[in-house]
């Protein structure tokens, strides 16, 4: 099957949310440098083109669960950049008004539900929101993100059971980055082709790679329109590469420097760069969108340094929802 | 424009670590992302990669030397771009963040060698305390063993515990032991010419609101007192015919319900005592509620008769009876104690003959009854035996003025002196 | 007011909370056609069909993940575990999830479910089928955790669970299905509020905390401990989180002393968080130490003598009365 030409439009659009991304996490490991984000920070950098597509493929009414590495995914939702950073400094004006910091993001609005951090444990809630689609007999999709580090746990034998037999309106994106933490998938897995475990769960199962944004998004694309019109659950790997270390103490020694340098020839943003470049966009046009995105993203390090700290009221007030009006 | 590139944090919990190799010498290009120096830190050597793009202007740190995060240790820029002020500001900073790999003894400081504080004199054996107790049966060592229950009993009944028998294990005392010590109460011993200090008590929250309540109604509201002597006996009469007509139902009405009676219907006759200052407005009350004080272990709480002017006297006396118990319990509702419009207060029973008591704010008076005095009365020229009782009311002159006051009090000796007139 | 068994009081529970609330669904291993391994869920598939009455596969962690999905975006889950024994594999989807969603969420998102099925020692069926559970979840702020000993209590608690916007954990007993006790007629609805325990029997002389299966062997102990002259107030928290201190408090201070008991084991959990609340809230009142009688701290045997003797006996709580009544 041929990638269709892809607009230029949508892709200088697309080129400009991956941009926001890969500068929002250049900030966010400077900041993590100094001292003003703490905990876990894993970034997203070099798997820009799977958010930025996934979200393109999807209505604004679908679900979308994600691991930990979620700033990607919530960006590309359309977050914006200030109250994720804010976010990451534990601010009252982060997206979970630093309650959750970079692992656990929210944006129900945008129907983003959240960075999980037990790897696999979010599966079955993904399983849980599609279930409530057919439950309720609405058309929204789930789409449920993870790395190929979760394919060996029970959680994800459990939801995708689940969802095969029940036949639920979900896509599972396996992002395999190659690495669980350090160790590379051939010795973690018997299998090289985990698309293969589809099969299993009675699934449709697919496999391509993830650096062109536009191959990205028509492959979600069909099995988010198979979930949506009663075909089932598919189960996506896309093969990709993380440029940074699994979190911020990660030195990644387990990977070669050749490797990398090599895997950064991919690097998703050249890619869609030099495709726009071919479609005749001059270089200039991308510097703009370079320095609007850089201005947007120093708004929001200063926004985040400027809030007021987290709250002790939210934080005691969070612990129970408030009954009532059930 | 430049800037100094500080060591960064490179995992959560690293403050300092050592600069182990630069990939880049002075000169090279820089992209973001780059490698820069590998850095050896509490966890790993890590990467220290570029958060800049531009050109490494300067190295400011050799190899091998460990420093703490956030120390300057090179400069990025411009090809060709003057740093000459930034390499001031490392320089002029710089004293205050050495690099810590020469690690030579740290010399010996001043205050290290002061000489130790002096240990505290100790405490002379010849205290004027009371004498060692003797020792607890049982050979606690001169511990009392007790209950918590027992410990908090004793000291309300001021029972000194040493001279207790525990029946519990290893000699402890327990409930029943003070239940059924029939001893002495312990006065503390004194040694002549010792003076003991003030056994110093929390006061609890009722007497710290007791406290303000009344200060405030003290300072702030004008009071002055009018006292007036009745005849009793008419009333007593009244409540005996009253006891005996329900003896039946095995109900008693005290002399007190039936003054809590009269002083309500003594309001009606003349409002202008059953009324409130209120900021710079006076509330004249649609209701007679009194105020009934009642003294509870450790302070005084005051419930409130409702209506008292429309009820009759057996279900005030119920009322009153109810309200007491549970004002002793502590078991009143915050709504059953507050908004009175009169008070009363009895120490009759004390045998007190008069006394002025301290307004109930925000109510605008408060009548104190005294006991019932037996003595010779002149009626008509004859002297008989009287039975007297004496009232005084305090009044808040901002609301009550002495006419207005001198009225209530006689409009309450003729209901006094007259229970019928009650019926009225 | 009519009686009913423990198993009824839930059923109509679940069956007048469905029939209010589409919303309501119940899942779980053998709810549907088997109609409920302890046939608690009898009839409830008839009446509501399998889109709301749903067996799943074995997969605990699965089908609460699930329900925790659903609840999130809006649906009302009971959960059924077919004991409680089974939901530690699903242990992380009820601590790391349902409890944490609503603050990591910063109050965004809700997760109205239910957890329920029976907990504690049935009858000979070994250490891995015997766990009381309450102090693995009693623990983790997030969760509500019930207990009901009585069939009423079981019926006004559960409607209140199914109602409640928040995860519940709700612990019935495999050998309390069949007890029977008096529950509101049809038609009256009563809603027992989380957090409001109550007092079973009024007394003087010595307060008994206890809750579950235990309740019933408190309950003859102190009829019998009556016929001896002394006088225990029962008093039965119903909910172990929140858990409500005044009526314990309020009754230890009248009697001076106080002994607690309970199936789960005696380290830590709800039996010795009761325990420290009452040195702390009522030093002042006690006579005595506080006392447990407890779960022994083992694994449950197989043996049924064994069994009889690590779980809580009347004569246990007899001794420890006395105990801290100082009697013979």
């Amino acid at each position: 099957m041929g990638t269709p030409l892809p607009d230029k439009d949508d892709l200088l659009r697309q080129y400009r949310s991956m941009m926001r991304i890969r500068r929002f996490e250049e900030e966010a490991a400077r900041n993590y440098a100094k001292g003003k984000i703490g905990g876990f920070l894993h970034l997203y950098i070099g798997q820009e083109a799977i958010a930025v597509a996934a979200v393109d493929a999807l209505r604004d009414e679908d679900y979308i669960f994600q691991t930990y590495r979620d700033h990607g995914i919530a960006l590309a939702r359309g977050m914006s950049a200030k109250a994720a950073m804010a976010e990451l400094f534990g601010k009252d004006t982060g997206c979970s008004r630093g309650m959750g910091g970079s692992m656990h993001f929210f944006d129900v609005e945008r129907n983003f539900l959240g960075g999980w951090a037990i790897v696999g444990g979010h599966l079955a809630l993904a399983a849980g929101t599609a279930f409530k689609s057919a439950y309720n007999g609405e058309d929204r999709v789930t789409v449920c993100f993870f790395g190929e580090g979760s394919t060996n746990i029970g959680g994800f034998h459990e939801a995708m059971s689940l969802a095969g037999l029940w036949k639920l309106p979900i896509v599972f994106v396996c992002e395999n980055n190659q690495y669980a933490m350090g160790t590379p998938l051939e010795r973690t897995s018997a299998l090289k082709d985990l698309s293969i475990k589809a099969k299993g769960y009675a699934m449709v199962g697919d496999r391509f790679e993830g650096h062109d944004v536009t191959l990205v998004q028509q492959r979600i694309g069909e099995a988010v329109n198979r979930a949506r019109t009663g075909g089932g659950p598919t189960f996506i790997e896309v093969l990709t590469y993380r440029f940074r270390g699994h979190s911020m103490s990660d030195p990644a020694k387990y990977r070669s420097r050749t490797e990398l340098e090599q895997r950064k020839q991919l690097d998703p943003i050249q890619v869609v760069r030099e495709r726009l470049l071919e479609l005749g966009v001059q270089e200039s046009e991308l510097e703009d969108i370079d320095l609007e995105v850089d201005e947007e993203i120093d708004e929001a390090v200063q926004f985040a340094e400027d809030s007021e700290p987290a709250r002790r009221e939210v934080m005691m007030s969070t612990v129970y929802a408030e009954e009532g009006d059930s | 424009m430049a800037k100094i590139i500080g060591l960064p944090k490179l995992s959560p919990t690293m403050e300092e670590g050592t600069l182990v190799s630069w990939a880049k010498k002075e000169g090279d290009t820089v992209d973001v992302d780059d490698l820069l120096a590998e850095v050896e830190t509490d966890k790993a050597t890590m990467e220290f990669r570029s958060f800049d793009r531009g050109v490494l202007l300067k190295i400011l740190v050799p190899e091998g030397v460990t420093l703490e995060a956030e120390v300057p240790v090179a400069i990025i820029g411009k090809e060709g771009e003057d740093i000459t002020e930034l390499l001031a500001q490392v320089a002029s900073a710089g004293s205050a963040s050495a690099p810590k790999s020469a690690s030579a003894p740290e010399p010996a400081s001043a205050a290290g060698s002061q000489p130790a504080p002096e240990s505290p004199a100790v405490s002379a054996p010849d205290s004027p305390v009371a004498p060692a107790p003797e020792p607890a049966p049982g050979g606690n060592g001169g511990r009392v063993i007790s209950s918590p229950l027992v410990r908090r009993l004793a000291r309300e009944r001021s029972i000194d515990l040493r001279a207790v028998q525990g029946s519990g294990p290893h000699g402890r005392i327990v409930k029943r032991d003070i239940e059924s010590y029939a001893g002495p109460v312990a006065v503390p011993s004194r040694v002549s010419g010792e003076r003991l200090p003030p056994e110093v008590r929390q006061a609890t929250s009722m007497r710290r609101t007791i406290a303000r309540k009344l200060t405030e109604s003290k300072q702030t509201i004008p009071h002055y007192y009018l006292t007036i002597d009745c005849d009793i006996g008419p009333l007593s009469d009244a409540r005996a015919a009253i006891n005996s007509e329900l003896e039946a139902d095995g109900k008693k009405v005290s002399l007190n319900d039936l003054l809590i009676k009269a002083a309500a219907v003594a309001l009606r006759r003349v409002p202008g005592v059953n009324a409130s200052w209120v900021g710079k407005e006076i509330h004249y009350h649609q209701v007679v509620d009194i105020s009934v004080a009642v003294a509870v272990e450790d302070g005084l709480m005051t419930p409130v008769i409702r209506d008292a002017d429309r009820k009759g006297i057996a279900e005030i006396a119920e009322e009153v009876r109810d309200l007491a118990s549970r004002a002793r319990d502590r078991k009143l509702s915050v709504e059953e104690m507050t908004n009175g419009t009169f008070s009363i207060s009895n120490l009759g029973m004390y045998g007190i003959e008069e006394f002025a008591a301290v307004i109930n704010p925000p109510e605008a008076a408060i009548l104190a009854v005294g006991t019932v005095r037996e003595e010779p009365v002149v009626e008509g020229g004859q002297v008989v035996p009287g039975r007297r009782l004496r009232f005084t009311m305090s009044c808040d002159h901002r609301v009550v003025d002495g006419a207005v006051g001198a009225q209530y009090m006689a409009a309450l000796k003729r209901i006094i002196e007259s229970p019928l007139n009650m019926l009225l | 007011m009519r009686e009913l068994r423990y198993r009824e009081a839930l059923r109509e529970a679940m069956l007048e909370e469905m029939e209010r609330d589409e919303r309501v669904f119940l899942m779980g291993e053998e709810v549907g056609h088997y109609q409920g391994a302890y046939k608690v869920s009898e009839g409830l598939l008839d009446k509501f069909g399998e889109r709301r009455v749903i067996d799943t596969p074995i997969a605990e962690a699965g089908f609460a993940g699930i329900g925790i999905g659903a609840a999130m975006v809006g649906l009302r889950p009971i959960i059924e575990f077919m004991t409680w024994n089974f939901s530690f594999v699903a242990f992380d989807q009820i601590i790391s999830n349902a409890a944490k969603i609503h603050q990591m969420s910063a109050g965004a998102i809700k997760v109205p479910i239910v957890f329920r099925g029976p907990n504690g020692a049935a009858r000979q069926v070994g250490s891995q089928h015997s766990h009381a559970v309450a102090p693995f979840y009693a623990g983790v702020p997030g969760l509500y955790v019930c207990q009901p000993s009585t069939p009423r209590d079981a019926k006004g608690l559960l409607k209140t669970a199914i109602r409640s916007n928040n995860p519940v954990i709700f612990l019935e007993g495999e050998t309390l299905y069949g007890v029977k006790g008096e529950v509101p007629d049809e038609g009256v609805e009563e809603l027992i509020p989380f957090g409001a325990s109550r007092v079973a029997r009024a007394g003087t002389d010595c307060t008994i905390v206890t809750w579950g299966r235990p309740y019933y062997v408190a309950m003859e102990a102190a009829e019998q401990l009556a016929g001896d002259g002394t006088e225990c107030e029962v008093v039965d928290p119903r909910t172990l989180r929140p858990l409500d201190m005044g009526p314990i408090i309020e009754s230890v201070r009248k009697t001076n002393r106080c002994v607690v008991v309970h199936e789960h084991w005696p380290y830590g959990g709800p039996g010795a968080e009761i325990v420290d609340r009452v040195q702390r809230e009522a030093f002042d009142y006690l006579d005595a130490p506080v006392e447990r009688v407890t779960g022994l701290d083992v694994p449950m045997p197989y043996a049924l003598n064994l069994e009889n003797e690590v779980l809580p006996t009347k004569e246990r709580v007899i001794d420890a009365v006395k105990r801290v009544s100082y009697a013979k």
